[in-house]
């Protein structure tokens, strides 16, 4: 078995909008490995939803796949025809939607919503259903007896443990979360993360962690992939790009953090500006209309996603002289000169 | 109550687009062709017929102009049993159609929305008493009520004005109710309360220019069951006798068996307009429907 | 100016709400839900105190009792002075010139078919402010909230500005009167990250300029903490602890100030993922434990917990509800 259980090369997605298209997603290119969490980082509008809907090919009704493969162990789930897709979906790929408690039916108990995916998808009988149903709920640590309450009996943080139960129901290599905890409260958020790294770990599944918050993905993710207005700016060891990153954008944001272990009087500096209209992206590298260090190349020419060390890739121009950058990128003068 | 800090297009423009008339339905547009042909025959009654609608016609010999078909002696859709012209008749009975469909649905509209605006904002007793005056309302069956009013007052058009203001109210109310109720919630009315503005205001500038489409929905609904119950009144024989009508018409023919006697001419163009006058109501609607609930998905 | 002076004081405030009926009680559910119970603090003019709790804590409604957008069940609110509870008519009006709030949802918060210029005079008219002085007004609010060029913005709508933009112009609507006292409630939890900085170093520089005296709700200690010297803790509707903030969150004090600050991820790899001292379970508002409210997740808890609810005493440079202390 190869390492990489998840391989997307190029993938573009284009919204049909009024007239014309948006591409929303315009040439993302990462792994993912065996048995990890991988964090796609990033604003509203980045893409990074696009991309995990696109993974499960359950898009808008004007969305379109127009170009790249994701090979799930080789095989390349944008290509293949409707039904293997079908087949492959909560068998092999799971998603967890954003406002995944909301995604509940509020007429059906919790057990009947497991035993639909476990009976119909799974094939399982009835008795089998109800162990494996049993057993999940112990995974995400709810309460057997509960199987038989309503969506709306459970509180927030436990209807997601819910939908990730639902997701693991068959059993699924890959786990694509959209913003699992970004609704939810401090504590239950922690008790979540946690539940799922757990989860991750115990059963050697890998998970695509979509969110915006970098906080999350420090805490629970092994790599990470940072998007910008449907690129993707940079990616690698969550360690080495959260401390040693190497893109203005990920440099900007990490600024853009209150860290509560840091000291009190630190000041957050925003990055000015908003990110492009897709409608009429600007040429060359699109953050360059916001990003300090921009040369007169990177209005012309798109950099292409380069390794700098093993694993670790940039989309920057001048991603060799990251040391200085990030240097000066820790100023806030520097971002305050450029606004 | 207008805003002097701003500088807003002119007043009736605005107003047009709150309305938001449903130009793209076909549906939606075909029945707004038919009230403009309606409505310009109603302006226009006095030069598109060629004789008053009661009064009784006699032919160039001196006969009573009776029962005659179509194109005889001059008379586009024939007469009645009783020497009237019948396209005459048609052309006023536009009139009474319209003016009773159009007051009607303005009172509904105006009595409605003001109730569930009342109900909807201020909530509490004030929302309890309202809702139990609907709740009466829809106990009321429309047509017997019509019926014993037109006994207490004397026949006249306007009993089915009264009594759709009297009633037919209810549907508004609630459902303006509704929007209000949601609308409530907005941040910005909470916004509004902060910066001091009084509750008439509030309902006045934020939550009135939002439930505009809904009352104009519920109102171009009424337009079309104000005209069916006079039509139905009059066919019962409780209509104004001095007024022509197109259900007086019906009721009219009906009493001299011009079915009996083949007379289509006499009760199928009235019932016709009825038809194409209530259809375009409903047709309307719907494409406000479209407008207000694009998720129905057609 | 005098710093001293308390211009809120909050004394035993509740908030009740009756809910459900016949057919809840008959399900031994009680029919009362206590959004606020018995919650009393003071400000001192200048402060900037944090309301700090998770969802369902009563943080919100505590501020919407503030801004009368709630009229308290129980106790006494005191501004200046002058009770506001039952506060009505042009006294009322008074009031409301000088607390303001500052919304959660920039998109919600305003009138989508009202232009900026609309939307900012609205307090203006209350406050019978001759129109030839609003134009003028206007502007200096949105210069105030750093929105660049502001002419530009008076006759767009809603709709075509970003999140951060209308965010300040919600903040520019809130100071046009010149408040003495603001409430922020979750300013920029609805906005991307990356602007949010941009909003909060608005709001710090702005509340220093005009001395106000502030309340930030909030979920996220770490923004918190990023604009109040001073925190409120709050679970179940009431308060937990109550203190300097660098205190609360190098030193928390009370079990639940702990397991939330324990909580609080952080942007860097180094963290520590040990299991937070809380239990599981999500706090019922309408069915909340006996004694102290906090009791069934908390890992300290003894007998005393369950009989008798703990008052807010003083421990050192803070107020704690705690039988520990």
């Amino acid at each position: 078995m190869s390492e990489t259980l998840l391989s997307v090369r190029d993938l573009k997605v284009n919204y049909r909008v009024g007239g014309g298209g948006i591409d929303a997603v315009d040439g993302a290119t990462f792994d993912v490995p065996r048995g990890s969490i991988v964090g796609l980082v990033g604003e509203s509008g980045c893409g990074k939803t696009t991309v995990a809907r696109a993974l499960t090919r359950v898009m808008a009704d004007n969305a379109r796949i127009t170009g790249g493969q994701m090979l799930l162990e080789g095989t390349d789930i944008a290509a293949i025809p409707e039904r293997q897709m079908n087949a492959l979906r909560w068998r092999d790929i799971a998603f967890i939607p954003q406002s995944a408690m909301n995604s509940l039916d509020p007429v059906y108990t919790v057990e009947y919503q497991l035993s639909e995916v476990l009976r119909r998808r799974g094939g399982m009988g009835a008795r089998q259903a109800r162990t494996r149903s049993e057993e999940l709920f112990d995974m995400v640590g709810i309460e057997k007896s509960r199987l038989r309450d309503y969506p709306h009996q459970f509180s927030g943080g436990m209807r997601q443990r819910v939908a990730i139960a639902l997701a693991l129901a068959l059993n699924p290599k890959l786990v694509i979360a959209d913003e699992p905890v970004t609704a939810l409260d401090v504590i239950v958020q922690r008790q979540i993360l946690d539940q799922l790294r757990e989860l991750q770990t115990m059963l050697g599944i890998s998970v695509i962690l979509v969110t915006h918050d970098i906080s999350v993905v420090a805490y629970i993710c092994d790599m990470t992939v940072v998007m910008y207005a449907g690129r993707i700016v940079e990616a690698g060891p969550m360690k080495a790009v959260l401390t040693r990153p190497s893109h203005p954008y990920t440099m900007g944001l990490r600024n853009a953090f209150p860290d509560l272990a840091g000291a009190a009087s630190g000041t957050l500096t925003p990055i000015e500006g908003a990110p492009p209209n897709l409608l009429e992206p600007p040429p060359g590298c699109r953050f360059a209309p916001r990003c300090p260090f921009a040369l007169d190349i990177c209005t012309k020419v798109s950099p292409p996603l380069r390794e700098l060390e093993p694993g670790h890739r940039v989309a920057c121009h001048r991603a060799d002289e990251a040391a200085v950058l990030r240097e000066l990128a820790a100023k806030t003068e520097t971002w305050l000169a450029h606004a | 109550m207008l805003d002097v800090a701003s500088r807003k297009p002119n007043l009736v423009a605005r107003l047009l687009r709150s309305l938001r008339l449903p130009l793209n339905d076909p549906f939606a547009l075909f029945g707004l062709a038919i009230y403009v042909v309606f409505v310009l025959t109603a302006i226009c009654a006095n030069y598109l017929a060629p004789y008053d609608p009661t009064e009784i016609l006699y032919t160039p010999s001196y006969d009573l102009a009776a029962d005659l078909r179509p194109g005889q002696e001059g008379f586009v859709l024939g007469t009645t049993s009783l020497g009237r012209d019948i396209f005459s008749q048609i052309v006023y009975g536009t009139r009474s159609a319209l003016l009773i469909g159009i007051t009607a649905a303005f009172m509904v509209a105006l009595i409605g929305s003001i109730v569930g605006l009342i109900s909807g904002y201020f909530g509490g007793w004030v929302d309890a008493l309202l809702m139990r005056l609907a709740d009466i309302a829809f106990g009321i069956p429309f047509l017997p009520f019509v019926i014993v009013l037109a006994a207490f007052l004397k026949p006249s058009v306007w009993n089915v004005v009264i009594a759709m203001a009297l009633v037919l109210w209810r549907d508004t109310a609630r459902v303006i109710r509704s929007q209000v109720l949601t609308l409530r919630t907005r941040g910005y009315v909470d916004a509004a309360r902060v910066a001091g503005s009084s509750d008439l205001k509030i309902i006045l500038r934020h939550i009135t220019p939002n439930i505009l489409p809904l009352s104009f929905l519920y109102g171009s609904i009424a337009i079309g069951w104000a005209i069916l119950t006079e039509a139905s009144i009059s066919f019962l024989g409780f209509g104004d006798p001095e007024s022509i009508s197109w259900g007086y018409m019906l009721q009219d023919a009906f009493a001299s068996q011009a079915l009996a006697k083949q007379a289509y001419y006499w009760f199928v163009p009235p019932g016709i307009c009825i038809i194409l006058v209530v259809s375009a109501g409903f047709f309307i609607t719907r494409g406000y429907e479209n407008i207000l609930f694009p998720k129905l998905g057609r | 100016m005098d710093s001293n002076e308390t211009l809120v004081s909050v004394r035993n405030a509740q908030l009740h709400y009756g809910v459900g009926g016949a057919l809840q009680a008959l399900r031994g559910r009680s029919s009362v839900v206590k959004a606020v119970d018995g919650v009393s603090f003071e400000l001192k003019r200048g402060e900037s105190v944090g309301l700090l709790g998770e969802s369902g804590c009563g943080k919100t409604s505590m501020g919407r009792l503030l801004l009368k957008l709630e009229e308290a069940t129980g106790g006494e609110i005191f501004f200046a002075g002058q009770p506001i509870v039952g506060l009505r008519g042009a006294a009322l009006r008074q009031y409301r010139a000088k607390a303001q709030l500052i919304f959660q949802n920039p998109f919600d918060a305003v009138n989508p078919r009202f232009t900026i210029r609309a939307t900012l005079s609205e307090p203006l008219e209350n406050a019978k402010i001759p129109v030839r002085e609003r134009e003028g007004r206007i502007i200096d609010a949105l210069e105030l909230v750093r929105l660049p060029q502001p002419q530009q913005f008076l006759n767009r709508y809603p709709h075509q500005l970003s999140g951060g933009q209308l965010q300040r112009v919600v903040m520019a609507r809130a100071l046009i009167l010149q408040p003495e006292f603001v409430v922020a409630d979750e300013p920029v939890s609805m906005l991307d990250v990356s602007v949010r900085a941009g909003v909060l170093n608005v709001f710090r520089d702005v509340r220093d300029r005009l001395g106000l005296t502030a309340i930030y709700i909030s979920h996220d200690l770490a923004l918190v903490r990023y604009v109040c010297e001073r925190t409120i803790v709050m679970y179940l509707g009431r308060i937990m602890e109550d203190g300097p903030t660098e205190d609360i969150v190098h030193e928390p004090l009370h079990p639940y100030t702990r397991a939330l600050v324990a909580a609080v991820p952080v942007p860097h790899p180094d963290q520590s993922h040990d299991p937070l001292p809380i239990g599981r379970g999500a706090p019922d508002p309408r069915n909340p434990p006996s004694g102290c409210v906090f009791r069934d997740r908390c890992p300290y808890a003894f007998d005393r917990c369950a009989s008798e609810v703990p008052q807010l005493r003083q421990a050192g440079t803070r107020r704690v509800a705690c039988h520990l202390f």
